[in-house]
């Protein structure tokens, strides 16, 4: 793994962690091999809080808008936030990363579990910031303990996680039960040769014996580590306990944590059952209110979705009664795991495995989405994207494009290489997936994403872009995550507006708004939008999971004025926020913290060239149906809307109901973009405004001179 | 007639809060139902019966996304 040539090195003092900070930050440039302590200011804190914040302030100030993503001046940030590191409060655990996507050209931001960012604090430093590039493959690795960090010649062997992370850890860790004080990142071969490159996080699971891992998924950050030439990074600390953290206030977070243990273990097996199926349980339930994405989003449900269903997995693979929680004391524990796979295809056939398997955003993507309805294929599947670091949501909607291409007979063999590419081959499925971990054939292609996909298969085949647009789920180059979004007005704009690109963990605002219809108005739609948004950002901030605000909900929660935004768990983070930094907050102040941080994300999207109205618009599908089968599969749902809206229908073709449901929906959607941005404080074309970013503080120089480019 | 969730659905006499979840498909269990106002406990969605034009909201909560 190294050939043990060290290339450079750095002795420190391990910094005392004080309420949350370690208040330095560890600099890396691969190409000089420069390492370096920088200081993390007071200012630093006050606006941009951690995480997330801190990794986009480091981002802007390392890029020019002439950056590219695999430019030696781009740089990965891992960071977790101040509240990272508790042991008390469950989801305490997390790393925001931060680098340009080679998928978007602009900032991606990953939240992601395993140990490495509560492990890195404790080691001294509340982020690392890796610019540059290595000529050859390279590990670093930080020892906590003794104060050391060294970057270390990589040696030819394999790239892919499943066995980087095993081999590190058993280099790294003095014993058995040292493993535990050990988290690898890594990637995979499929990282270095597609865009839709992965990090994989891992921490040891002392149950199993077993390495497992949690991705950083979206947008490519993955790639950017390869192409820096990084083959893992390894940080070592032993001696965590519930103070390393340091907190001002104890007393106040472990009251905030005996209220949320407690609603998880009564409440979790009536509600979402997390701690048995995990997030798997979503399958069932979006099949049922047609929500489920099929065959590239264009059904909402099928019957064979009861093949992949929780209780499909929780029968017969998830392993039960482990605590599969990804950092200590995470009662929610929802990281599921199948154990003693045994891999069916490519180079590890035959292997026996512990797959990391399998989430809901999976199981949609790689499954239903590609019309897929077999749970071992899922684990397959799931398997391979991990460990050659590969994206799974991606990678479904690469496959469920070139699907319906195929289906439709816009690309035949010629152009997939031979691929029979229709809905439900698991086989040319996996085929592709190997394709894309080997970069080969139409694997190397498709593992550009579905943008680039659809701008090849329109220059070799001359197919119709508009229609190609229509049915490309991506928004700014990145995939779409798995809600079919065709009847939530709300949710075409949580996806379409996200910062940085068509995730749900900015807004999932479907229930409120298509179930629920909590809000109907434009205004309502918009204050949902400004609220969520904003909110769901602190996760990042903080090094918090998400899944512990809304996934789990306190018994009398209906009864409260705001049910949605689940005030007893919002006051619970401003408990534990003033419990951990002793910076008393309010729930208003909570909220400006994120605000600052979402509009600066927004700004960094302009300083790209990208972030205005014309970056925020969705492909059809998003919004409506987008062809004649999707229209007549809903036909009862879609004339009943054009008639309540007063359209004569009587006589006309479907493709004329089409174009007038289109043209009401389009209509729609440019009225929520003006009043979600002026909600938001942005203009009419999407730019925050001089007001808004003094009122956040975030009106530096450079800032406002972007800004004023814009200016109406 | 009721209206559940600002939609009119037929009244059938007899009916109960479970019979109206299992026709609309509402198997998400983060869910509250509002009777004209006041919360249902969720014990009682078996033996629940609505009465003709009674307004009836089932609330989801959201969930997923880590
Ligand atoms: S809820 Fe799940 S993903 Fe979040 S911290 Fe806990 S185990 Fe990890």
């Amino acid at each position: 793994m190294t050939t043990g040539k060290i290339l450079a090195k750095y002795e420190y003092q391990p910094a005392k962690i004080e309420k949350g900070y370690a208040n330095q930050t560890l600099y890396i440039n691969l190409s000089d091999r420069t390492i370096k302590a920088k200081p993390v200011t007071e200012q630093m804190k006050q606006i941009f809080t951690g995480g997330r914040g801190f990794g986009l302030w480091y981002l802007w100030n390392a890029v020019s808008g002439d950056t590219k993503w695999n430019d030696p001046e781009n740089e990965i940030i891992i960071a977790g936030g101040p509240i990272c590191g508790i042991t008390q409060y469950p989801g305490s655990g997390k790393a925001a990363v931060v680098t340009l996507s080679p998928l978007t050209g602009c900032p991606i931001d990953n939240n992601v579990g395993g140990y490495f960012a509560p492990l890195l604090k404790f080691s001294g430093w509340d982020a690392l910031e890796i610019q540059g590039k290595a000529d050859k493959d390279v590990i670093i690795f930080i020892d906590g303990n003794k104060g050391l960090v060294t970057i270390e010649e990589a040696d030819e062997g394999h790239d892919d996680t499943h066995l980087i992370a095993e081999e590190l850890t058993e280099k790294y860790a003095d014993s058995e039960e040292d493993k535990r004080n050990i988290s690898v990142v890594s990637s995979g071969r499929g990282a270095e040769n597609t865009l839709i490159g992965i990090l994989n996080v891992s921490f040891y699971d002392v149950k199993r014996k077993a390495v497992r891992v949690k991705q950083a998924g979206r947008g490519g950050s993955g790639t950017v580590f390869r192409d820096k030439k990084i083959k893992a990074i390894i940080v070592k600390y032993k001696g965590v306990t519930g103070d390393s953290n340091n907190p001002a206030d104890k007393e106040k977070i472990i009251n905030a944590a005996i209220r949320l243990h407690r609603e998880i273990f009564e409440l979790d097996k009536l509600q979402n059952r997390m701690r048995e199926v995990g997030t798997a349980h979503l399958v069932g339930i979006m099949n049922d209110y047609d929500l489920l994405p099929v065959m590239n989003f264009q059904y909402g449900s099928h019957p064979d979705a009861v093949k992949i269903t929780s209780e499909v997995f929780r029968e017969k693979y998830f392993t039960q009664n482990v605590p599969d929680n990804c950092w200590h004391g995470c009662s929610l524990s929802c990281a599921k795991a199948v154990d003693n796979y045994e891999v069916k295809t490519g180079p590890y056939k035959g292997q026996k495995v512990c797959v990391d398997a399998a989430e809901y955003e999976t199981i949609a993507a790689v499954a239903s989405n590609c019309g897929i309805f077999d749970p071992e294929y899922v684990i397959e599947a799931n398997f391979y994207c991990d460990t050659y670091g590969l994206d799974t949501i991606s990678f479904g909607n690469i496959v469920g494009f070139a699907m319906e291409c195929y289906e439709r007979g816009i690309i035949n063999k010629e152009i997939t290489g031979g691929l029979e590419l229709k809905f439900g081959n698991a086989e040319a499925a996996l085929e592709l997936l190997h394709q894309m971990g080997r970069g080969e054939g139409f694997g190397e292609i498709a593992g550009q994403g579905v943008k680039r996909l659809r701008e090849y298969i329109i220059e070799k085949t001359g197919a119709d872009p508009a229609f190609l647009r229509d049915i490309s789920m991506e928004v700014k180059g990145l995939e779409v995550s798995m809600y079919v979004s065709k009847e939530s007005l709300a949710q075409q704009g949580g996806y379409a507006f996200a910062n940085k690109g068509p995730q749900h963990d900015e807004a999932w605002l479907i229930f409120m708004d298509m179930v629920n219809k909590q809000i109907p108005t434009f205004e309502d739609k918009a204050e949902a939008l400004h609220y969520f948004p904003v909110f769901r950002t602190w996760f990042s901030l903080q090094g918090l999971c998400k899944l512990p605000w809304n996934d789990i909900i306190p018994a009398d929660n209906a009864i409260t004025n705001e049910p949605h935004k689940i005030p007893a768990h919002v006051q619970n983070y401003v408990d534990i926020f003033t419990g951990v930094t002793g910076k008393n907050i309010t729930r208003e102040e909570l909220l400006l913290q994120s605000e600052r941080v979402f509009n600066f994300q927004r700004i960094f999207n302009l300083k790209m060239g990208r972030g205005t109205r014309e970056y925020d618009r969705p492909p059809f599908r998003l919004m409506g149906p987008a062809t004649k089968e999707e229209y007549e599969s809903r036909a009862e749902r879609y004339d009943k809307q054009l008639k309540e809206l007063g359209y004569d229908i009587e006589g006309k073709t479907t493709e004329e109901k089409m174009t007038m449901l289109r043209q009401y929906r389009e209509s729609q959607f440019e009225k929520l973009v003006d009043a979600v941005y002026k909600r938001r404080g942005w203009d009419k074309n999407g730019v925050p405004t001089l007001e808004t970013v003094k009122k956040l503080g975030i009106d530096f120089p450079d800032v406002v001179e972007l800004i004023s480019r814009y200016r109406e | 007639m009721i209206k559940v969730n600002k939609e009119d659905m037929d009244y059938v006499d007899g009916m109960t809060i479970q019979d109206i979840l299992k026709i609309r498909k509402y198997s998400h269990t983060m869910i509250t139902v509002i009777v004209n106002g006041q919360v249902v406990p969720k014990d009682s969605y078996p033996t629940y019966r609505v009465k003709d034009g009674d307004v009836i909201n089932v609330i989801h909560m959201m969930s997923g996304g880590c």
